[in-house]
């Protein structure tokens, strides 16, 4: 517990990537966590190849799942569709480096849902 | 009665206080408006109920079942003594504050609400004061009304008086914000709601383990409260309800023991209280919440009060000279034991985590009262909330383990 908020948690909830909106964007989804209210909206344009080309991140929340969600637009660069569906909480985990109780993984899986919620195309963003 | 609390003496009567949530990180627990813990002397009530008395009650002739109803309907005696209710027949046992309000909105609601009718919620209701009421005016095409919140985090009265012009049936408020604080002027609200023929219901769920409450003058005509946050077993509760209305009101659940007499094309219903208790109760949890009842007796609520008067006006000001720190709720003295805050750039959820690797457990959240934290623009709040034993030294480990969070997030 003690090393849950690591150097590398709290530098990219601190110093957020990709953080903001993409308008217009091929993707776009947003979803929140009903047991903090934490909200995230992830957005993502492909290049010709349908792989991601830019990926951008906005909302509020704690720093487990504002941290998950800057590595993830990270990570996800260049990969296919097919490629983000296959991403997993094994992988979230190993991002951030840390073990997590059931109700912050919840924090920390949000960014995930809403990214894979996307890349399902779901497109409501005001769901 | 005493005037005080001796806490060196109480606080050895509550177990889990004696924990260390780490070696040598003592449990500083400031979370009692979520649920209170329990004194030793509740835990082996109920542990000496299962050793030595466990029976079904009711109908039973042999000594168990004989000892059990007697524990049974004696607690119910001593939680009506402790509310000055008129009769135990007013106190009729629920699962908890939920299901207690629920009842009323079923079974008085379903009788006595009609299309149109209005009923009356306020802005700083837990969810179980809001949502069986609009459950009800969705199904009866009733109108739900809404006192709002001033800045202060009180009910804007000024509201409410041109509220009661649409004639409500029932006004549905909370004795205590579980977020806020805030002791709302339940007399004053329910002599203005009876002038119009209006009936109250009183979520007594942070009121009745905090404060003295007596029914015959508090002016409410229904009043839930959960054993859980007073010291008592979860799965218990109480409605307390006019004996007229509760007599009027068709039964809730049908089953066993809510019946006098049944055929096999129709029954008739039990006398008060158990025409609301259809099935077996939760018999040990009655046990349990009759000496919760006599641990708080004993310790006076009148210095269970006075105690956290005392420690609410010393946590504001410890809390308020944290830079960033912002509490919510009235001053002092118009509230109970809550603080509900935020802390500039860190998330709730980030402050109760760091404060509990220090052994102090706040909750974190919406603290199921979402459109209050809407009305104040917040998606949640930290939250820390005081009881008969807690103590100053604890809320200065408490400012100690903020200012360490905030040394983290600087
Ligand atoms: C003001 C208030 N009302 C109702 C409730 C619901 O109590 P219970 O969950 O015991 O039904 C709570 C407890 O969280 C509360 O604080």
């Amino acid at each position: 517990m003690d090393d849950m908020y690591r150097e590398v948690i709290l530098d990219h909830y601190k110093h957020p990537r990709n953080y903001g909106k993409l308008e217009p964007a091929d993707i776009s989804y947003e979803d929140d966590n009903p047991l903090c209210g934490d909200r995230i909206r992830i957005d993502i344009r492909l290049d010709e190849n349908d792989r991601v080309k830019e990926a951008a991140f906005s909302g509020k929340g704690c720093a487990i799942s504002q941290a998950s969600a800057s590595m993830l637009t990270e990570e996800i660069l260049g990969k296919s569709l097919d490629e983000i569906k296959q991403i997993g909480k094994e992988q979230i985990l190993e991002l951030l480096g840390i073990e997590l109780g059931p109700t912050r993984l919840k924090c920390a899986l949000l960014s995930l849902k809403v990214l894979k919620a996307g890349a399902y195309g779901i497109t409501d963003a005001d769901n | 009665m005493t005037d005080s609390l001796d806490l060196s003496n109480l606080r050895a009567d509550f177990p889990v206080l004696a924990r260390e949530i780490k070696p040598g990180v003592p449990l500083v627990y400031l979370d009692s408006t979520a649920t209170s813990q329990k004194p030793a002397a509740v835990i082996e009530a109920m542990n000496n109920y299962y050793r030595l008395s466990n029976a079904n009650i009711h109908r039973g002739v042999h000594t168990l079942a004989e000892e059990a109803t007697a524990l049974y309907e004696g607690a119910r005696e001593r939680i009506a003594k402790f509310i000055n209710a008129k009769s135990a027949q007013e106190i009729v046992y629920t699962r908890n504050t939920t299901e207690s309000i629920n009842l009323v909105a079923y079974s008085w609601g379903r009788a006595n609400i009609k299309a149109g009718d209005v009923i009356v919620i306020t802005e700083m209701e837990h969810h179980s004061n809001i949502v069986p009421w609009q459950m009800l005016a969705a199904e009866k095409n009733a109108r739900l009304v809404v006192i709002p919140v001033t800045d202060d985090g009180e009910l804007n009265l000024s509201r409410f008086e041109s509220i009661l012009e649409m004639g409500p049936k029932i006004v549905c408020l909370t004795h205590m914000s579980n977020v806020l604080g805030t002791i709302n002027p339940v007399a004053q609200i329910a002599e203005k709601a009876h002038a119009v023929r209006a009936l109250v219901l009183v979520d007594g769920a942070q009121s009745v383990p905090h404060l003295p409450v007596d029914t015959q003058s508090l002016g409410a005509d229904f009043l839930a409260f959960s054993a859980h946050k007073m010291c008592g077993p979860t799965g218990i509760g109480v409605l307390w309800g006019r004996k007229e209305l509760l007599e009027a009101m068709p039964p809730f659940l049908g089953g066993g023991d809510m019946i006098r007499r049944v055929t096999l094309t129709e029954f008739r219903v039990n006398d008060l209280p158990h025409k609301f208790e259809a099935g077996t109760p939760a018999i040990a949890e009655a046990v349990g919440f009759g000496a919760a009842i006599d641990y708080l007796v004993s310790a006076g609520m009148g210095a269970v009060s006075g105690h956290e008067r005392e420690i609410i006006a010393y946590a504001l000001d410890r809390l308020e000279e944290v830079p960033g720190v912002k509490v919510y709720g009235p001053r002092a003295e118009r509230k109970g034991g809550v603080a509900a805050f935020t802390l500039d750039g860190v998330h709730p959820h980030d402050i109760a985590q760091i404060l509990d690797t220090r052994g102090i457990a706040v909750r974190a959240g919406h603290h199921c009262a979402m459109p209050l934290h809407e009305r104040f623009g917040l998606p949640a709040t930290a939250r820390a909330s005081f009881y008969l034993y807690n103590t100053q030294a604890e809320v200065d480990r408490l400012v100690d383990g903020l200012y360490e969070v905030k040394k983290l997030f600087a």
